[in-house]
């Protein structure tokens, strides 16, 4: 090979706050490419995009509802990839975290009272952190490869639900649709502004981010995920068990993931049915990295992908472009987020060939 | 039987690896049909020597004949298709692959598996060397891994065997098989270039040698004129000397005891620990010298509680029984560790100098309080290590990568001695350090020492054992040598201790 990446001596801090702008703004620029191929204006296709959605309070209500789960699923999966633990499997924790608290809810529909509710929340996180357990334990019983594991588990997720919701749980008033009842009240996220979808699962997801940024940034057990996750020898050396915290930072992820699987049902869509997450689960991985693994960063990224979620349903409509291109562009913004990362933490160097013995 | 052309001749090779000279002008000339000893103490450059030999490191200056004819050897093929085979130290097969695979994996021309298999076979009997093709790997002792990789070097038909430090992980029984093999090679007129530092079989198996000392050739010698003493003596250069008990009287209170250790290793390539006792006193260094892999980094990981003793009782710290305590229940009695390694195990490469001193620091060392970071107290420690081990940095908190060796290792030896530990556990304490840094670093440890802790040295570098050790005890094949005084000591004595001689016999108590 004649090209190698090595590692820059070292990479300022503002170089890491500067590579996901970069990576936005290369997203924009290619972006109006795109558009321009497209046939579109690219800068009405941009404002329409990225203004519209938040120009009036609705539409930021709608942005707050797309970003609470992806925020709260990307704060937890930041914690395992700083550990070095790769939970890929949030969108099956999620749907299991909907299953576990919708269950409670179907269960108790009819005869419940305020209890409900928070019972439903917890049997969510219990829910979501039994299930990122399996590959926790797996990984580090039996050394069996948790990328796969939580993968693959995201399919027993979606399947267990679609039978759910097609056989035992089906509400028996909905013309035969694949769908559970409709949440009672006492089972659903009271809304925080009345004609608004914002629900309580915001504020909870915004303490959320609170509590795992102290955490990170000044308590031992941030430090302990951090040195796990950079030098594993040195996390031992410091007295820290790797394994424990392994199981640790994926039941932590999996409670984010099952708790935001729990508040989508109960707070957003308020019953269960097949294709019930537009793949939280899997856009929270690119939350997470865009955030760099931080929680506040997490908050920001989760944020902005929201609204090309709602910009790519107002570009629908407005400007008929094809949903997938709400795809193209996180597709695109994970990209540029590792190319940047990628060069400004490493640099590319030739290797010179061997050399010759001087004669 | 030797002929009058050297099937193997290097002349005046020379090889820098940056400041450090691995080898200067060194010559050397391999007959056909002789088993050629290359002796030398660790980092002595044997090993440059032979990788330039094999085509893996080409010499700055110097040249390489083969039978009297010049050649070039940019690539370990090249050197195979001359006919020289390796043997490394550390094998590289794959565990979940058959021997048979392994083997064909590694041979430069293509062949169907059934053919490499009835070759194996074949050149297993020839040498008496067994071997089961469809055997995996991982099911496999480590002398039978070691064996395919002889086998794997044989089916080549070299005219040169070199094997580095063949013995150094088989057993006494495995050892005669090996001999027997290298004596069958022999016979055929193939040379066989034999790297160890082992005097008695070196004695026993070859009819030359080439002793390195420093990288430079300091002696060339028919080993089986020699004893075992005088091969010691040319290795380490010094003077003959005879070994004496240490009195086990007057000593101060003992800090640390390690009562009959035995510690099996995980590691494959690892030394399993074989009863292993010792004691230090307060103000007292103890020095464990011996060469590398012979159970250093399994003494350091259970010494400093990474790894666990069997028994809660075989290491007892200032009169407690901490061999189950993890790492962090020793440093809050009083214990600090320094390992070999200091990229990656001491340290972490890519977090700034305050976290790293959080590292060992978080548990007893007050730079945290319930569980909370103290921001202050870390940059703090930075400092007050920085003032007193004159550590040389850019920024007030660089990432530990970004220093120099020296710099980081005087942090982190800096790091445990300024929490003014009661036992310090110190492994290579200026293992690739300039010489400025070593001297600040040997102080240290004699000053804290002098101030009443316990510390113990394992080092390869045997003047440093010479400088600072009070005691001085020697480690092989994972057992112990009894420790003696430093001052009674000669380099002769301990190298030879080093190389195996006196460890024979069932061992006496550590007085």
């Amino acid at each position: 090979m004649p090209l190698v990446l090595e590692k820059r001596p070292a990479a300022g801090a503002a170089a890491l706050i500067l590579s996901p702008l970069l990576a936005v703004a290369l997203t924009l620029a290619s972006s109006i490419v795109v558009f321009w191929f497209l046939g579109q204006d690219p800068w009405r296709a941009l404002s329409v995009y990225f203004l519209l959605p938040v120009s009036d309070f609705w539409g930021i209500q709608e942005v707050a509802v797309k970003a609470t789960p992806l925020v709260l699923i990307a704060v937890g999966l930041a914690l395992c990839f700083r550990s070095n633990n790769w939970n890929i499997g949030a969108e099956g924790q999620f749907l299991i975290g909907a299953i576990c608290g919708g269950g409670v809810a179907v269960w108790t529909h009819g005869w419940g009272g305020p209890w409900v509710l928070p019972l439903m929340l917890v049997a969510g996180m219990a829910g979501g952190a039994a299930y990122a357990m399996i590959p926790a334990v797996l990984k580090t019983r039996l050394r069996v490869n948790e990328i796969l594991v939580s993968l693959m588990l995201v399919y027993v997720a979606e399947f267990l639900l679609d039978w759910l919701v097609r056989g035992p749980w089906r509400d028996p008033f909905g013309f035969n649709m694949p769908q559970t009842v409709t949440f009672a009240p006492e089972a659903t996220l009271p809304v925080l502004f009345d004609g608004g979808r914002m629900n309580l699962g915001t504020v909870i997801t915004l303490v959320v981010v609170a509590v795992a940024a102290v955490v990170m940034a000044r308590t031992v057990k941030g430090f302990e995920i951090k040195l796990v996750g950079d030098a594993p020898r040195a996390a031992r050396f410091a007295g820290f068990d790797d394994k424990r915290l392994t199981i640790a930072v994926f039941a932590i992820s999996g409670a984010l993931a099952g708790l935001a699987g729990v508040m989508e049902a109960a707070g957003t869509v308020r019953q269960l049915l097949p294709g019930f997450s537009p793949g939280y689960g899997f856009t929270a991985i690119i939350v997470a990295f865009l955030g760099r693994l931080n929680p506040i960063g997490c908050l920001i990224a989760g944020v902005f992908i929201a609204i090309t979620f709602i910009g790519g349903e107002n570009a629908q409509i407005i400007l008929r472009i094809p949903r997938d291109m709400t795809m193209v562009f996180q597709g695109m913004l994970l990209f540029y987020v590792l190319a940047c990362d990628t060069l400004i933490l490493y640099r590319v160097r030739r290797v010179a060939p061997a050399r010759r013995v001087p004669t | 039987m030797s002929a009058p052309v050297p099937l193997l001749e290097a002349e005046a090779i020379t090889r820098r690896f940056a400041t450090l000279v691995a080898n200067e002008a060194v010559d050397l000339k391999v007959m056909p049909g002789e088993i050629h000893a290359l002796l030398g103490e660790n980092g002595a450059g044997k090993s440059t020597l032979v990788k330039m030999l094999y085509g893996l490191l080409q010499p700055d200056v110097g040249r390489i004949l083969w039978r009297g004819k010049e050649v070039s050897l940019p690539t370990p093929k090249a050197a195979r298709a001359l006919g020289v085979g390796m043997v490394f130290q550390h094998f590289s097969l794959f565990d979940a692959l058959t021997v048979a695979e392994n083997v064909a994996l590694a041979l430069d021309e293509t062949a169907p598996l059934a053919e490499v298999s009835e070759r194996i076979v074949e050149v297993s009997r020839a040498y008496g060397l067994p071997l089961e093709p469809k055997r995996e790997v991982w099911r496999l002792s480590v002398g039978a891994r070691q064996r395919i990789e002889i086998v794997r070097c044989l089916m080549q038909d070299p005219q040169l065997l070199i094997l580095d430090e063949p013995t150094s992980v088989l057993t006494p029984q495995e050892c005669d098989g090996l001999f027997a093999t290298l004596r069958t090679i022999r016979g055929e007129g193939r040379a066989v270039l034999y790297i160890s530092h082992k005097l008695e079989e070196v004695r026993g198996l070859c009819e030359a040698a080439t002793i390195l000392r420093l990288g430079r050739v300091v002696a060339r010698c028919d080993p089986r004129a020699e004893t075992a003493g005088s091969l010691a003596r040319m290795m380490v250069g010094s003077n003959v000397g005879e070994v004496r008990r240490a009195r086990a009287e007057g000593r101060a209170p003992v800090r640390l005891r390690v009562d009959n250790l035995s510690l099996a290793s995980d590691d494959p390539q690892g030394t399993s620990l074989r009863s292993v006792s010792l004691e230090v006193g307060a103000g007292e260094i103890l020095g464990i010298a011996g060469v590398a892999g012979n159970g250093q980094d399994e003494l350091f990981g259970v010494l400093s509680g990474e790894a666990r003793a069997p028994e809660a009782g075989n290491i007892v710290l200032d009169g407690e029984a901490v061999g189950w305590s993890g790492i962090n229940a020793r440093r809050r009695k009083g214990a600090a560790f320094v390992p070999e390694e200091r990229l990656g195990h001491a340290a972490a490469p890519r977090m700034p100098l305050s976290d790293n001193a959080l590292v060992t620091g978080h548990a007893a060392g007050g730079l945290a309080r319930r569980g909370f970071l103290d921001r202050a107290r870390m940059l703090g420690w930075v400092d007050a290590v920085t003032r007193a081990f004159d550590v040389r940095k850019g920024p007030r908190d660089p990432e530990a990568a970004s220093l120099s060796g020296g710099n980081l290792q005087k942090f982190v030896v800096g790091r445990e001695i300024l929490h003014k530990p009661q036992l310090l556990v110190v492994s290579q304490p200026t293992w690739g350090v300039d010489a400025g840094a070593a001297m600040l670093i040997r102080q240290a440890l004699i000053d804290l020492a002098a101030g009443g802790a316990a510390v113990l040295v394992i080092s390869q570098d045997l003047d440093e054992l010479f400088e600072v050790t009070d005691r001085m005890a020697v480690i092989f094949h994972g057992r112990l040598s009894p420790a003696y005084p430093t001052g009674e000591l000669t380099r002769e004595a301990v190298g030879l201790l080093m190389g195996g001689e006196g460890f024979a016999a069932p061992r006496e108590e550590a007085a």
